[in-house]
C-alpha cells in the first residue's frame, strides 16, 4: 500500500525526524491562505502516490501567496502517474546546504532489512546507482538486533557541517518507523541539510506490506486506495484478486501462478486475455462471485475455467460456479480444464450439471476458447 | 530440500480445518506424521495422532525432522521459532500474507540455528510415490507417478500443472519442490537447483518460475555449474507491468526481474525456456537424449 507524501511525513514527525511546516489544500484558495499562513517563500506539491512529480511539472517553487494560489490553479487536475491530482501540500522552503538519500527498505538478496545511503540525494535511487555507485552505503540490519548506531556511524559519510551521529541517529529512527509500521520501503530523498546544521526530511516515499495492513489498521487508513475500475472495486470487496485488461477471453483460474499462465497460453495461441482472476489460496470457495465478476465484463466472449487444485479443491470451486450459473446464464461459450485435489467430483459435476465435458489439456481448452471469442 | 518417508513429521496447527484435512492426506499416502501441536489441546488426540502444547514439547517425545505450519499469518513468526528452538531442522510454512519482516525474523533464526526453511507461501514438497508434506495433489496420479524429473515452482497451482504435463507425456517425476510465492523466503529457486541436482534419482530439471523478483536470474547463475539438463517455463509474459510489482528489486537492479530478462538470463545460461507448459515435456526428452549423446 503507497502513501502520499503528506500522509507519509506524520509518521516520521511521530519518531522525531524534523520536516518542513506544511499544510494539504484541496483548492487553490486554500494554497493560497497556507502560503500565506507560513509567512515566507514555499513550495506546493502534488499529492499523488507516484514518482517523478517534480519532472512531471508537479511541483513549483513560490514566493507569495498569489504564486501559490497560481501553482495550485495549475497543478490540481494534472494527471501525474495514471492519477489525477486532487490536493497539494503546501509547505515552507528550506535553506538547503547538502541533499542526501535515505532509505530502509527489504532486501531480498540478504532476506533482511536493508539501509541505503547516499550523499547525492535528490536525484532518484536508480540514477544514483547509475552514476554514482561509489557514495551509496549499502548497509544490512539484522532484524532481531536492530541498526547498532556506533557501527553505522562509521560507515557514515562525513557532511559538511552535519555530525556523523546526527545523521546516525535520524538513519535509526527511520528505522523504527520502517519497524512499527510494517514497511517495505520507507525513503527519505531528499534528506536536506540546512545552514543551521540540521536534517530535514523534505520528500518521503513510503509503501507499506499489504500482509501487515490488518494488523496496523489505523496507521493503513491513511494510505491512498488503489486505482480501481468499478468490477475490480467489486472484486476486491468480495476478496477476489481481478485486474481488468482489453483483451476477449475470460480467464477463471486458481493460483497466481496459473492465472498467469492462463493468459500467457491465450496470447501464444492468438488470442487476448479479459482479465486476470484467481480464487486460489484462502479464496477457493469464491467460485460464485468469481463467475459473477468475471462474465461482467461486456468484453468477455469466451471463458476458459482453468483449475489444478493442490490447497485450492477443484470440488469446492465448481460447486461455486454452479450455485451462480443459473442466475448469471452464461451467454458465452466456457471452457473447463480441471486437475488435481477433487478433480473426479469436479468433473463429474460439470459433466453432469453442466452437460460439458472437461478438456484433459489446457492447451486445448484455451484454443477453443480462443476461436469462440474470435 | 527433498522429503523422504523415513523423516518424522510434526504438524503445527493440526487441530483446524485445513490442519486435520491435510494431515489425513499426508499420512494415507505414506508421510510419517507423528502427531501436531495446539497450544490449547495439549494432551489430547486428534485424528488418531497425539497433540502436543509446543514444537519443543514434542521433541521432547521424540525426534521431529520435519514441521509443517498451518497456522494463520500473524502466529506464523512464533511458531515457527518454536519449532527452531525445538531444533526441527526442516520447516515448511505454508501460510500466505505472513508479513514479510515476521518472515525476515524468523528466517534469520532459522539461519543461526541451521535449519532449512521452504517458504512461506508454499505449497510443500512432494516426493512421488513415497510422501509428501504440504498441500499438494500426491495422492492424484495423474498428476504425480515416481519417475526421474525433478520441478521446482514458485507457484503450487502452476507446478501441479507442469507435472499433470510431464505425466501426461509418459514422465515421471523424482520430487516436487514448491518454494512459495512470497518476495522473501527461505529456499530459492538456485538452492532447489541445487538439490535437485544432487539428487541420484533426479536426471533432468524443470524450473518453473514467475515475473517479479530475481530468483530465476540467480538460478542461472547457477545452472552452468550443474550437470544435469534444466528446462524452464516463466509464468507472466502476457501480464500487464507495474501492477503489483514491488520498488525493492527494480531500485537497485534495475531491469531484472522481468519476464524478458528471466528469459535472457536462463537462456544465456544453456536452459531451454519453453512458451507454454504443454511444451515442456518434450522439451526435456530433447534434452535428455543430448546428454545421452554427449556422454558417449
Amino acid at each position: 500500500m503507497n502513501f502520499e507524501e503528506h500522509a507519509a511525513k506524520p509518521l516520521l514527525a511521530a519518531a522525531g525526524i524534523a520536516t518542513p511546516r506544511g499544510q494539504v489544500a484541496r483548492t487553490p484558495d486554500e494554497a493560497s491562505l497556507a502560503a500565506q499562513m507560513l509567512g515566507g517563500p514555499a513550495v506546493v506539491k502534488a499529492q499523488v502516490p507516484a514518482g517523478k512529480r517534480g519532472k512531471a511539472g508537479g511541483i513549483a517553487l513560490v514566493a507569495s501567496p498569489e504564486e501559490a494560489r497560481a501553482a495550485a490553479e495549475r497543478i490540481l487536475g494534472m494527471e501525474i502517474g495514471g492519477h489525477a491530482v486532487e490536493k497539494v501540500l503546501v509547505e515552507e522552503q528550506m535553506v538547503i546546504v547538502h541533499e542526501l538519500y535515505v532509505a530502509v527498505l527489504n532486501d531480498s538478496s540478504t532476506k533482511g532489512p536493508l539501509v541505503m545511503v547516499s550523499t547525492a540525494g535528490g536525484m532518484d535511487i536508480e540514477e544514483i546507482a547509475a552514476r554514482r555507485p561509489e557514495g551509496l552505503l549499502r548497509f544490512p540490519v539484522d532484524i532481531r538486533k536492530g541498526i547498532d548506531e556506533a557501527t553505522l556511524a562509521a560507515r557514515l559519510p562525513e557532511i559538511d557541517g552535519v555530525g556523523r551521529a546526527h545523521l546516525a541517529d535520524v538513519i535509526q529512527r527511520l528505522y523504527h518507523v520502517y519497524r512499527n509500521t510494517d514497511a517495505e520501503l520507507v525513503e527519505v530523498n531528499p534528506l536536506a541539510a540546512t545552514k543551521d546544521g540540521r536534517l530535514v526530511a523534505l520528500d518521503c516515499k513510503f509503501i507499506m506490506d499489504d500482509s501487515g495492513v490488518k494488523r496496523r489498521a489505523e496507521i493503513a487508513a491513511a494510505g491512498a486506495p488503489e486505482r480501481l475500475t468499478e468490477l475490480e472495486a467489486r472484486a476486491q470487496a468480495q476478496g477476489l484478486r481481478y485486474i481488468e485488461l482489453d483483451g476477449t477471453v475470460g480467464v477463471l483460474a486458481n493460483g497466481a501462478g496459473l492465472t498467469m499462465t492462463t493468459m500467457d497460453v491465450i496470447a501464444h495461441l492468438g488470442g487476448r486475455p479479459a482479465n486476470f482472476l484467481e480464487i486460489g489460496g484462502e479464496a477457493y470457495t469464491l467460485g460464485k462471485p468469481a463467475l459473477e465478476i468475471v462474465l461482467a465484463n461486456p468484453r468477455v466472449r469466451s471463458l476458459v475455467v482453468n483449475f489444478c487444485g493442490a490447497f485450492a479443491r477443484t470440488d469446492v470451486m465448481v460447486g461455486g460456479i454452479l450455485d451462480a450459473w443459473d442466475a448469471v446464464k452464461p451467454a458465452v461459450p466456457v471452457f473447463f480444464t480441471i486437475h488435481g485435489t477433487g478433480e473426479d467430483e469436479a468433473v463429474a459435476l460439470v459433466r453432469e450439471r453442466l452437460g460439458l465435458e472437461p478438456y484433459e489439456r489446457m492447451d486445448d481448452a484455451v484454443r477453443a476458447a480462443v476461436e469462440a471469442a474470435r | 530440500m527433498i522429503v523422504r518417508a523415513h523423516e518424522r513429521v510434526l504438524v503445527q496447527g493440526i487441530t483446524g480445518r485445513q490442519g486435520t484435512f491435510w494431515a489425513e492426506r499426508m499420512r494415507d499416502y505414506g508421510t510419517r506424521i507423528v502427531g501436531g501441536v495446539n497450544p490449547a489441546k495439549a494432551g489430547a488426540r486428534h485424528v488418531g495422532l497425539p497433540v502436543w502444547g509446543s514444537a519443543q514439547e514434542a521433541m521432547r517425545d521424540g525426534r521431529i525432522d520435519v514441521s509443517v505450519l498451518f497456522i494463520p499469518p500473524y502466529g506464523v513468526k512464533d511458531a515457527a521459532l518454536d519449532a527452531i528452538e525445538a531444533g526441527v531442522k526442516k520447516l515448511v510454512i505454508l501460510t500466505e500474507h505472513v508479513p514479510v519482516q515476521d518472515a525476515m525474523w524468523l528466517l534469520a533464526a532459522a539461519r543461526e540455528a541451521g535449519a532449512q526453511v521452504l517458504g512461506p507461501n508454499t505449497a510443500g514438497l512432494v516426493t512421488p510415490g513415497e510422501c509428501f508434506v504440504g498441500f499438494m495433489p500426491a495422492f492424484n496420479e495423474r498428476v504425480f507417478r515416481p519417475g526421474r524429473i525433478g520441478v521446482v515452482s514458485r507457484s503450487g497451482s502452476l507446478g501441479t500443472l507442469v507435472c499433470l504435463n510431464l505425466v501426461q507425456a509418459g514422465h515421471g517425476i523424482s520430487a516436487f519442490i514448491g518454494i512459495g510465492g512470497d518476495p522473501i523466503i527461505g529456499t530459492t529457486t538456485r538452492d532447489a537447483v541445487r538439490s535437485l541436482d544432487e539428487d541420484t534419482r533426479t536426471e533432468a530439471i524443470v524450473i518453473v518460475g514467475e515475473i517479479g523478483g530475481v530468483l530465476e536470474e540467480e538460478a542461472a547463475e547457477d545452472v552452468r555449474t550443474i550437470s544435469k539438463p534444466a528446462v524452464s517455463f516463466i509464468a507472466g509474459a502476457a501480464s500487464p507491468p507495474g501492477r503489483k510489482m514491488g520498488h525493492a528489486g527494480a531500485i537497485v537492479l534495475g531491469e531484472r526481474g522481468s519476464y524478458a530478462s528471466k528469459r535472457k538470463a536462463l537462456e544465456e545460461a544453456g536452459v531451454a525456456v519453453v512458451p507454454t507448459p504443454s511444451a515442456i515435456p518434450a522439451a526435456i526428452a530433447a534434452r535428455l537424449r543430448g546428454a545421452v549423446q554427449e556422454t558417449r
